[in-house]
């Protein structure tokens, strides 16, 4: 079984389509990361994900219907939906006896442990933790808990690098084992390319591009291409080209690595720069669309 | 307040699912209903500040009268036994009312500000059904505050009493005069008598705020009133009749008229102090009473299907 099956999965508000059709698989023990300029339908995706909005088509996670069953959904998944969510009034001690109270798989010394690690007092308030204490704090509530599936939306944004890097290092070493799934969206997505295990690009509601990171590493080299060499590697068919003081970097897909290692200095390319890569050519298909649709009339 | 047992996770798994059947429902409730007291703590400071101010009007109202008495002839003294008591009759009311006030701000904010300070993106990420949550909200104005009203103002009778008998009894003076005044035993029933049978009537009340307070994007006070003015003002130049007011007002004074018998004299004060002016048949067939709790019941209903796709605001 699938820990996230879609297939068709729409939804609209209004006029406007957030999500025109998405079909997604997330198999057990990945981390996916989800990449979308603002506004793409990154969050409404993962919204209807955790039962909190309604939608059109077929959606299963981990076999249930999350609108439907919201609530017992929530015992095998746990999600971080934005920085400062965690009601500011809460005292430490209060959302651990809470979490303690309503959450069957909530083990409270776990919490406790990684809490111990922090300067959190147990008697302070939210509202009187710094930002990255916040952050520190949701996930330690979070890693307390033997969830399945862990949803985190944009859950560094805003802090400094340091408690990003922290982040995502607990994470990994005191949380994630292959038993466990992670679905990630996050605009400094390069800061965790390392982590992913799968990627996936949503551009206007549709997923543009997927593939797993093993596949990334051999599908994908960039070329920094000495000037010499800059016509014979152009003829190779580059996905992409750009120019950074002066030289060119060219970005491949599926061409010999050797063949490409005579151009000039190769490297994987960041998955920043496929993206730029892949939407821009998403551009360009939407432009000609247009245009053959205007010739048509 | 204990917290029930934690020890669920110390069974093994057979016994573990028959064990946390029913904990599932009343475990998320005890803590949701713990978390609302945790959040607004005026729930419970505000009632007990009004004992605390009605305390010491009492008190004022002991030292003076117990002086008067002091000074008067013995034959004289009973004119002032019902001024010493007078205390002890009015000190529920304003507790009573302070707890209903409560009651109303918190109704209107409940399901508001959870979206407002975007909380309500954490409180979903837990296992607590938007039923659990909605009727815990509810549980406060309908079952927590009441109870709270009805244990201040026993404590604060109780006090008053043997605050009076102490000062009566020290000044040379029997307290008989002022335990023949006071109707302790028969206010334990009357109290809460009268106490419940507003929230009944006054519950359609309080869910229509909960209702709004779960719809509003923003300014619930508005929403919550603006729509019973209109409909009341449309009626009015439409019709040139007073039907919807009329509902309103009902609603608003029901209780009162309807859970108690008022003959003669006794209307003309408002005072209630027999136990033969309570009248449960009449409150409990009077049809205002079903209707409203049949109300009652469709609000949070709705705002149990609301809370279910509503976002940070």
């Amino acid at each position: 079984m699938s820990v996230v099956e879609a297939r068709g999965l729409r939804k609209t508000f209004g006029t406007t389509t957030a999500l025109d059709g998405i079909d997604l698989r997330v198999e057990e023990g990945r981390i996916l990361g989800l990449v979308g300029p603002n506004g793409a339908g990154k969050s409404t995706a993962l919204n209807a994900i955790l039962g909190l909005t309604a939608f059109q088509g077929e959606l299963r996670v981990l076999g249930r219907d999350p609108w439907t069953e919201r609530d017992q959904l929530m015992r095998d998944v746990a999600f971080i939906a934005d920085v400062a969510v965690l009601p500011r009034w809460i005292r430490v001690s209060q959302a651990l006896d809470y979490l303690a109270g309503v959450h069957p798989r909530f083990d409270r010394s776990k919490a406790e442990v990684f809490l111990a690690k922090t300067d959190i007092k147990r008697t302070s308030k939210v509202r009187e933790l710094s930002k990255g204490m916040v952050t520190q704090l949701h996930l330690a509530l979070v890693m307390a808990i033997d969830a399945k599936l862990l949803v985190l939306d944009e859950p560094t944004l805003g802090l400094d690098i340091l408690v990003r890097k922290q982040f995502y290092d607990s994470l990994l070493n005191e949380y994630f084992d292959r038993g466990r799934t992670i679905v990630v969206t996050t605009h400094q997505i390069d800061e965790i390319q390392e982590v992913l295990t799968d990627v996936m690009f949503i551009n206007r509601g549709r997923i543009v591009f997927g593939c797993s990171m093993e596949d990334f590493e051999t599908r994908y080299l960039e070329v920094m291409v000495n000037p010499q060499n800059l016509a014979a590697a152009r003829a190779l068919g580059p996905i992409h080209e750009r120019h950074v003081f002066g030289r060119s970097i060219l970005l491949f897909d599926r061409v010999d690595r050797q063949h490409l290692a005579a151009l000039g200095e190769i490297r994987t390319p960041g998955i920043a720069d496929l993206f730029v890569a892949v939407m821009g050519s998403e551009k360009d298909n939407l432009n000609t669309a247009g245009q053959a649709q205007g010739a048509a009339r | 307040m204990n917290p029930p047992s934690n020890g669920v996770r110390e069974f093994p798994v057979d016994a573990q699912k028959l064990v946390s059947a029913p904990l599932t429902e009343t475990r998320p409730m005890y803590w949701s209903v713990r978390r609302e007291l945790w959040e607004n703590r005026s729930v419970y400071l505000a009632p007990l500040i009004v004992t605390a101010v009605v305390l010491f009007a009492s008190l004022i109202n002991t030292s003076i009268n117990v002086n008067r008495m002091r000074k008067l002839p013995a034959i004289e003294r009973p004119s002032l036994h019902s001024a010493l008591a007078r205390p002890f009759d009015m000190a529920p009311a304003p507790i009573m009312f302070a707890t209903l006030l409560v009651g109303l701000f918190y109704s209107l904010d409940a399901l508001y500000g959870e979206r407002r300070d975007r909380s309500i993106l954490f409180w979903k990420s837990l296992p607590v059904s938007d039923r659990t949550v909605v009727l815990s909200k509810a549980l406060i104005p309908l079952v927590v505050l009441p109870l709270i009203a009805l244990a201040l103002s026993v404590v604060t009778q109780v006090i008053l009493l043997w605050l009076g008998t102490l000062v009566l009894v020290t000044s040379g003076m029997s307290p008989a005069a002022l335990w023949s005044e006071v109707h302790f035993f028969q206010g334990l029933l009357i109290m809460p008598y009268g106490l419940f049978a507003h929230i009944l009537w006054f519950a359609p009340i309080y869910c229509w705020l909960l209702l709004i307070s779960s719809w509003a994007r923003r300014a619930p006070v508005l929403w919550a009133l603006l729509p019973l003015l209109a409909i009341s003002a449309l009626e009015k130049i439409a019709f040139g009749t007073m039907h919807f007011m009329s509902v309103l007002t009902y609603r608003m004074s029901g209780a009162m008229t309807e859970a108690f018998a008022f003959t003669g004299t006794s209307k003309s004060d408002g005072n209630v102090d027999r136990l033969s002016q309570l009248d449960p048949i009449r409150f409990l067939s009077a049809p205002g009473l079903w209707v409203g709790l049949a109300c009652a019941a469709a609000f949070l209903a709705a705002a149990i299907r609301l809370r279910r796709n509503r976002e940070p605001i």
